[in-house]
């Protein structure tokens, strides 16, 4: 669904890295690791289309990434949903209404109800889902992030450290719906620090793990 | 056919998108005073428009009304002189007719005056021609030299003809009023565009958070068109308000008997200012769709 061919990424004559391959098929566990300013967060916006490739060739959902037009791309975005390292609420609106803007932007606001509140329970945020975001916890917010993330139901679950400031026990809860939802045939890509949540996870999918590091993504060892 | 009602939705609404966009109180305040200032102008234009209008129609009514010669001769040379003054009017450039009235017509023309039992044969009245001019009309200083030479009964009435000058100023005035007017919205509309502008300046992170989640360009264009129109209307309405409020405290043109005849509107088209907020939304439902989308599109 999503695949990155010979893909080079380079911020204002700083390459980042070149030659990069991924495949993002449906069904397939990713977790992606590396050092911090590795560019992994940089690589999940190439893969959501927010940067695009100063080289080599994106293609979301069969269409090369640099041919789309800008309702294209808010189509495209649909299908992909994105847990942000820095999370992106409207700090103006409940978290709640956060939470369903995925819907309520494509016009499928009445869809938001049920599940809303299946998934608010879920990530442990009925009781703040009439908080505005600011007035959250770290943690609170991340959780918040993947139930926006994941309420459409979307194709691709793109995740950026969503369990960084989140106890094991949450963390364990938040990686059973993706497992979950992997397991109807969504693509996942988790980036994460986090060896354990990558141990807890190969115990019920097979995921693979790719490191990015020295300019290069490669298959991790078989130490995890 | 499918643009109106789809204008219909943008402003109608749709609250989530609307929600989506903080109110901001700087650019609130801004479009709303914008357009109330502009709509009391308006309304003065619109009045001024109006008063002008009248005074020129009548103006030109009069005009229209001919002049007219009056011979006062002996009986027995009246018949001499108006053909005398029948055959002078004709030769002179810009007249078009002449025409001689009646003894019925003048009877008609006096009745309300003396009544209809009028033994107008017996009276001394004069003799009455009336001149329907052409193009220019004619050199009233010309024919007047003449008739005292050719016809010495003769005076030429022609009160109405120094107005001409100023049906032309009036409706001059009218195309004043006219650019006014679009001075006025096209004020309007650069107000708003510089709103909106800066609007979308203040609100860019939370522009780049519903584009992460995959709203187009319409749907945030949707919440600035809703509430720049809605300001409009609102700010329009309450200018246009207190526009009309101050023209009718203003003094009747019958009491205070100026030059121009009451600025101010007569009968139906008092309901001529209801067009001002109507037209400002229209103006800002535009300004505020084309400023968002084309800042959106040049943005990435
Ligand atoms: N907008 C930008 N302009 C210039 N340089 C940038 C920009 N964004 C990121 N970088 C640089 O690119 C490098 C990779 O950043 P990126 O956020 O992708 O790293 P990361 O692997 O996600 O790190 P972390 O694990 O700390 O989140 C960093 O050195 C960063 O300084
Ligand atoms: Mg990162």
């Amino acid at each position: 669904m999503i695949e990155l061919k010979d893909v080079a990424y380079t911020y204002g004559g700083a390459e980042l890295f070149s030659g990069l391959g991924l495949t993002l098929a449906p069904g397939s566990f990713h977790f992606l690791t590396g050092p911090s300013g590795a560019g992994k967060t940089t690589l999940l916006k190439l893969c959501y289309g927010e940067l695009t490739a100063t080289s080599g060739e994106v293609t979301l959902f069969g269409e090369p990434r640099r041919g789309l037009s800008r309702d294209q791309l808010a189509m495209t975005r649909r299908r992909i949903g994105v847990v942000h390292q820095d999370c992106q609420f409207l700090d103006h609106l409940p978290l709640a209404e956060n939470i369903a803007l995925p819907l309520t932007v494509a016009g499928r606001g009445d869809e938001a109800e049920g599940n809303l509140k299946d998934l608010l329970a879920w990530v442990g945020l009925t009781k703040q889902a009439g908080q505005r975001p600011p007035e959250l916890s770290g943690g609170e917010r991340q959780r918040a992030a993947l139930a926006r993330a994941v309420i459409t139901s979307p194709d691709v679950i793109l995740a950026d450290e969503p369990t960084g400031n989140i106890d094991w026990e949450m963390s364990q809860r938040l990686l059973r719906l993706l497992v979950e939802l992997n397991r109807m045939g969504k693509a996942v890509l988790i980036a994460t620090h986090d060896l354990e949540l990558i141990r807890a996870a190969k115990a019920q999918v097979s995921a693979r793990v790719l490191r990015l590091t020295g300019r290069k993504l490669q298959m991790a060892g078989a130490e995890l | 056919m499918a643009r109106l009602p789809r204008a219909l939705t943008l402003i109608a609404g749709d609250p989530g998108a609307d929600r989506s966009v903080p109110p901001s109180g700087f650019t609130a305040w801004l479009t709303l005073g914008a357009a109330a200032a502009m709509a009391f102008l308006a309304v003065f234009v619109l009045a001024f428009s109006a008063a002008t209008g009248r005074l020129a129609d009548r103006w030109s009514e009069e005009l229209a009304r001919t002049s007219t010669l009056r011979i006062s001769a002996p009986a027995e040379e009246m018949a001499a002189q108006t053909a005398a003054a029948i055959r002078v009017l004709e030769q002179t450039p810009g007249i078009a007719a002449a025409h001689a009235l009646t003894d019925e017509e003048e009877e008609a023309l006096l009745a309300p005056w003396f009544g209809s039992d009028l033994p107008l044969a017996a009276l001394p009245v004069p003799q009455l021609i009336e001149i329907v001019e052409e193009g220019e009309g004619y050199d009233a200083a010309g024919l007047r030299a003449r008739l005292i030479a050719e016809v010495p009964g003769a005076v030429l009435d022609d009160h109405a003809r120094w107005r001409e000058p100023l049906v032309a100023a009036a409706s001059r005035l009218r195309l004043l009023a006219f650019v006014s007017a679009i001075l006025i919205g096209a004020a309007l509309v650069a107000m708003v565009t510089l709103a909106v502008q800066s609007s979308l300046a203040a609100n860019a992170q939370i522009i780049r958070v519903l584009r992460l989640v995959g709203a187009r360009d319409v749907y945030i264009a949707r919440a600035f068109v809703r509430r720049f129109t809605l300001r409009a209307l609102i700010g329009a309405a309450g200018g246009t308000a207190a526009g009309v409020a101050a023209l009718f405290i203003l003094p009747r043109s019958d009491v205070a008997g100026g030059f121009l005849t009451g600025l101010g509107f007569a009968g139906q088209s008092w309901l001529l200012p209801l067009a001002i907020p109507v037209v400002a939304a229209i103006a800002a439902f535009w300004a505020t769709r084309a400023a968002a989308l084309s800042r959106l599109r040049a943005e990435s």
